[in-house]
């Protein structure tokens, strides 16, 4: 019973194997992608494995605060920024093998030619909380 | 309306259910809605009977369903059955539960869910937040789980071994959100030491009420983890302590020890020490030296490293650790822990933040992480 995080990049992570971008592919591939996605969501609801999953727009602001009473400073967005996250999922597993396996499912989602992209996806465990035998 | 005792009521009123003809999986469902029933109407109106309360009002909605099932199956027969009702050992019942509930063809999460909605009586809902998961997942966890056992037939004997892994799993887990999930474990434990003589049931309660004892001087008020040689001994509960020493002298005293049992006892030797100096760690490393021998655990050697170090000296607890893979989790904070006790701050204070770097939760993390400062901080004075 361990939560994971699995992180699509939009750039940061190593290439894909089918590295076409997206904006090339037909309508119907990315209809398709996008099927796979909520289906792969669906199942893992249905495996009880399914905790959240979120897609973020490629562009985003750098907030900071400015001391009491100003208001905060914004900056970018910074074109050079190397890691964009392009999304996650939770998932809620009972092993790092049961998370390594679906995190290989979900990176064959199909993509240009509606073969399976094989995409890098970054896993990531949860801190948890804290057990009470470790004292 | 008093929670405790409708929970309390659930495993016996699934067994009646079962014991009626319905089959496992539709009669918890039958159960979880009447407790959800109860929860609605009872504050309102109590019955004078909660047991038969719940009974009646579960085996209709097991009637419902089983009709409306039944219309779609023509399967007619059950349904206008009468049920038999009448006296029956509720105890066996109630261990039969604990036994399908902890079956070896679950894993462990799903184990853990169905036996804290079907034995628990705890709903859905709150199963799923205490576990931090949507209900939808955590319905559908429990759904699956209870496919998985349909086949099992309910007067099989179980091993109590699973059964106490499950329980172990759920104390483990402490609390998070409402529900307490370590006074839900020591619950169950105790209700199934109430169903079943076994040392190791006893052995695993013991050492629940124990540790349970030490939890509010484990958090210091801003929510930081307490060493236990720096915890305010007079914050333990020293009830529940009597109660825990109890339980495992007599479980002891049968003379088949397990390792619950073993855990338990060095529990009990900290338990048992006026200050942390009083502590006997001679017989604590006594009894990890027991507990190798029944587990062959390699986190069972790590805990018996520090042991080792205060019974002998940090020197001989860093040659005990000297043995063990450095790939273990808490290796490196063991190995921070010896070194400044060994007066190598510098040393120390690496290993620490490298520790922390490695922890598995945040309370340890930031508790490593103040020790590295500590330590800094004292080298740079």
């Amino acid at each position: 019973m361990a939560k994971y995080l699995l992180l699509k990049h939009y750039r940061g992570a190593p290439a894909s194997v089918n590295n076409v971008p997206m904006d090339q592919w037909t309508p119907e591939e990315i209809s398709a992608h996008m099927q796979y996605m909520r289906d792969f969501a669906a199942r893992l609801e249905g495996t009880g494995e399914f905790v959240d999953s979120q897609a973020l727009a490629p562009e985003g602001r750098f907030v900071r605060s400015d001391g009491a009473g100003r208001p905060p400073v914004t900056d970018g967005p910074f074109a050079e920024t190397k890691d964009l996250i392009a999304g996650w999922m939770v998932i809620d597993v009972d092993s790092y093998e049961r998370a390594v396996e679906l995190a290989g499912e979900l990176s064959a989602a199909p993509g240009a030619g509606g073969e399976p992209i094989h995409e890098w996806l970054e896993l990531r465990p949860f801190l948890g909380s804290q057990h009470t035998t470790t004292e | 309306m008093n929670e405790a005792l409708l929970r309390s009521l659930t495993p016996s009123v699934l067994a009646v259910l079962v014991r009626r003809g319905a089959d496992f999986a539709a009669a918890e469902d039958a159960v979880q809605d009447a407790l959800v029933e109860a929860i609605r109407v009872w504050p309102a109106d109590p019955p004078r009977d909660p047991k038969g309360w719940l009974v009646t009002v579960a085996w209709r909605r097991f009637l419902d369903s089983a009709r409306a099932d039944a219309a779609r199956r023509r399967r007619e027969d059950l349904v206008e059955e009468e049920p038999v009702p009448g006296p029956a050992p509720a105890v066996d019942d109630t261990l039969q539960l604990y036994f399908l509930c902890a079956h070896p063809s679950l894993t462990p999460s799903s184990a853990v869910a169905l036996t804290l909605r079907a034995v628990g009586g705890l709903t859905t809902r709150q199963i799923a937040q205490a576990y931090l998961v949507p209900e939808a997942t955590m319905a559908q966890r429990i759904s699956r789980a209870k496919r998985t056992v349909s086949g099992v037939r309910f007067d099989q004997p179980g091993e109590v071994a699973t059964v106490l892994r499950v329980l172990y799993l759920v104390f483990n887990e402490g609390y998070s959100g409402d529900l307490d999930l370590a006074a839900e474990a020591i619950r169950l434990t105790r209700q199934l030491a109430a169903a079943i003589d076994h040392p190791e049931v006893a052995g695993l309660l013991a050492l629940m009420l124990l540790h349970h004892a030490r939890r509010a001087a484990r958090t210091a008020p801003d929510g930081s983890l307490v060493p236990l040689a720096e915890q305010d001994r007079g914050r333990w509960d020293t009830e529940s302590i009597a109660e825990g020493v109890q339980i495992l002298q007599a479980a002891l005293a049968r003379d088949r020890l397990g390792e619950f049992q073993a855990q338990a006892a060095i529990a009990a030797l900290h338990a048992d020490a006026p200050t942390a100096e009083e502590t006997d760690w001679v017989q604590i490393v006594e009894w990890y030296d027991e507990l190798a021998r029944l587990t062959d655990s390699p986190v069972v050697r790590l805990n018996r490293a520090v042991a080792v170090g205060e019974a002998d000296g940090p020197r001989a607890g860093l040659a005990a650790l000297a043995a063990l893979d450095d790939s273990l989790p808490r290796h490196t904070a063991v190995a921070a822990y010896l070194h400044e006790r060994d007066g190598d701050l510098a040393k120390a204070a690496q290993l620490y933040a490298e520790a922390a770097h490695k922890a598995p939760n945040l309370a340890e993390r930031d508790h490593l992480t103040r020790q590295a400062a500590r330590l800094n901080a004292r080298r740079c004075r």
